[in-house]
């Protein structure tokens, strides 16, 4: 089975006449690297919601990492969570933590060992190329280097799926790739990695999966080719 | 599951919130304190109705050269009266209800006055065949008065009937009434308690609500989420219960038991060990209360 399964999902949130998902279909496979392209209000976030189960579906049906997202009891939702890292554009992080508290409050709170996360949060750190800079606080830290701490938080716990709501959103082009350079190496270790992203560059340069939203709708999805491409295909 | 963690939260959230936290103290306080009230009122009434129902009489008055007309157009009561009388209680329909009697003539009804009413300088103006000859009448059941009173009442001779059960009939239904009132005045404080702990936990939450988002982003278990809110909503609230429960001690020992006992010296009063059996109830009415509250008021805020 698929990693994620989505089929014919519809949302339309109160209050809105047009839906935010329109009978969206899609599979995405184990160790995918899967870009969400699309204007602001195309409905990338809400699919991402969906697939957290921040959200449920109107309409469809949509399976992810086994689970039945619609039939879920509200109690296993948090242990289907942890199998699931998320990154935003706005980082995230508790302003009165230290980098290493940031990384460690997401294990404490799921109940993880205090001998673990003293190994893990180094580790990781590390990964993401934040020795050192354990003990700052993250308005000491420049943009690229807190996302660094939410992408630590988000693959601590070894995620089989990372979702990315724009986490380049916020960032100068440099650090930008950087970040996606990370989010590659990543999925190179056999995470599943899916990116809402609008943009351009970095969509083009990787050759990826493209999937493009236009109004709640997939209107092409094409693989190894760049934005424009992608675009242009439909 | 790390009880370091989820104390150190509980500790956070008190002090963020101290002045809530305070009133929330204070409500529960001054709301079990009113339900503890209550609680001895009706434990005292209670007791006292064992006591007086006990030695509660029904008094027929009989006639004396002073009576008034209407009730006593031949004056003072014949001895045959008092024959009649006396065969009636004796007689089958009235003595199955009836434990005991007995007669006070002029004189000892007199001896008995001057006896209740040593210190009083009325005992000078009154002499002994201004006072009623009377047949005291014990019941076996106290509730049984009216039979008494209608065997009795407009038989000739007979100026009065009167059963004392109906004076304390009145005493307690005033004590009856006062707790009823403390009672009213518990529930609207406690109601309000219940709301401000809502209010609180709400605010509590939203204060917190940074943590609280990443806490469900990563997975956190809604228990592992919620408990410090609870244990926040609680802690409160046992200080307030812990509090009452001090109060009602207090009001035994100090009001009942030093002044009214001192005061009233043959009224049997509850004690301190009536006083502590409601401290744990007051506790556990508090504790729960608050957790229920709480409770609600957090999952309904992380739904939201």
């Amino acid at each position: 089975m698929a990693m994620i399964s989505i089929e014919k999902v519809s949302k339309t949130y109160k209050g809105s006449t047009r839906p935010a998902l329109d009978a969206v279909s899609i599979e995405i496979e184990t160790g995918d690297f899967v870009f969400l392209v699309g204007a602001s209000g195309s409905g990338k976030s809400s699919l991402l919601r969906m697939m957290l189960r921040e959200d449920v579906p109107s309409k469809g049906s949509i399976f992810v990492l086994g689970e039945n997202l619609i039939s879920i009891p509200a109690r296993r939702v948090p242990y289907f969570r942890r199998n699931i890292g998320m990154v935003f554009q706005d980082f995230r992080l508790l302003p009165n933590k230290t980098v290493a508290q940031n990384v460690a409050f997401c294990l404490e709170v799921i109940g993880k060992s205090p001998s673990f996360i003293a190994e893990a949060v180094p580790a990781v750190l590390k990964l993401v190329g934040l020795d050192g800079k354990q003990d700052r606080y993250p308005n000491e830290l420049s943009g690229g280097e807190q996302q660094r701490v939410a992408l630590a938080r988000a693959i601590v716990n070894k995620p089989q799926l990372l979702l990315a709501d724009e986490p380049t959103g916020n960032l100068d082009p440099a650090t930008s790739q950087e970040i996606v350079n990370l989010l590659e190496r990543i999925s190179a270790a056999g995470t599943t990695v899916v990116m809402a992203t609008h943009d351009r560059g970095i969509v083009d340069r990787l050759k990826r999966r493209v999937v493009v939203l236009k109004d709640g709708q997939i209107v092409s999805d094409s693989r190894g080719v760049g934005y424009e491409t992608a675009e242009a295909a439909r | 599951m790390k009880l370091g963690y989820i104390f150190g939260e509980v500790g956070q959230g008190l002090k963020r919130n101290i002045s809530m936290v305070v009133s929330i103290v204070l409500v529960t306080f001054l709301s079990l304190t009113f339900v503890g009230t209550a609680a001895l009122l009706q434990l005292q009434i209670g007791q006292m109705k064992n006591y007086w129902y006990d030695r509660a009489q029904v008094a027929v008055y009989l006639c004396s050269s002073y009576s008034p007309a209407e009730a006593c157009p031949q004056g003072e009561a014949s001895a045959d009266v008092k024959t009649a009388i006396e065969a009636k209680l004796k007689d089958s329909t009235l003595a199955p209800y009836v434990e005991k009697y007995f007669f006070l003539d002029h004189n000892q009804a007199y001896a008995q006055f001057k006896q209740e009413f040593a210190n009083n300088s009325v005992t000078k103006y009154v002499t002994a065949d201004q006072l009623n000859e009377t047949f005291w009448v014990k019941l076996k059941n106290p509730a049984d008065g009216a039979i008494i009173t209608q065997s009795f009442s407009g038989v000739a001779g007979v100026e009065e009937v009167r059963d004392q059960r109906t004076y304390l009939d009145q005493i307690f239904s005033i004590l009856n009434a006062a707790s009823l009132a403390a009672v009213g005045i518990a529930s609207v404080m406690l109601f309000s308690a219940i709301l401000l702990i809502s209010t609180t936990i709400r605010q509590s939450a939203f204060s917190r609500r940074r943590e609280l988002g990443i806490m469900r982003l990563v997975g956190a278990s809604n228990f592992y989420i919620q408990l410090p809110f609870v244990i926040e909503g609680v802690v409160a609230a046992a200080i307030g219960s812990i509090l009452a429960g001090g109060a009602v001690l207090a009001i035994v020992q100090f009001f009942v038991q030093g002044y009214l006992a001192a005061t009233l010296p043959f009224t049997n009063f509850v004690g301190l060990s009536t006083g502590l059996v409601l401290v744990p109830i007051l506790f556990a009415i508090g504790v729960f209360l608050a957790g229920f509250a709480s409770i609600i008021a957090i999952k309904r805020y992380l739904r939201a």
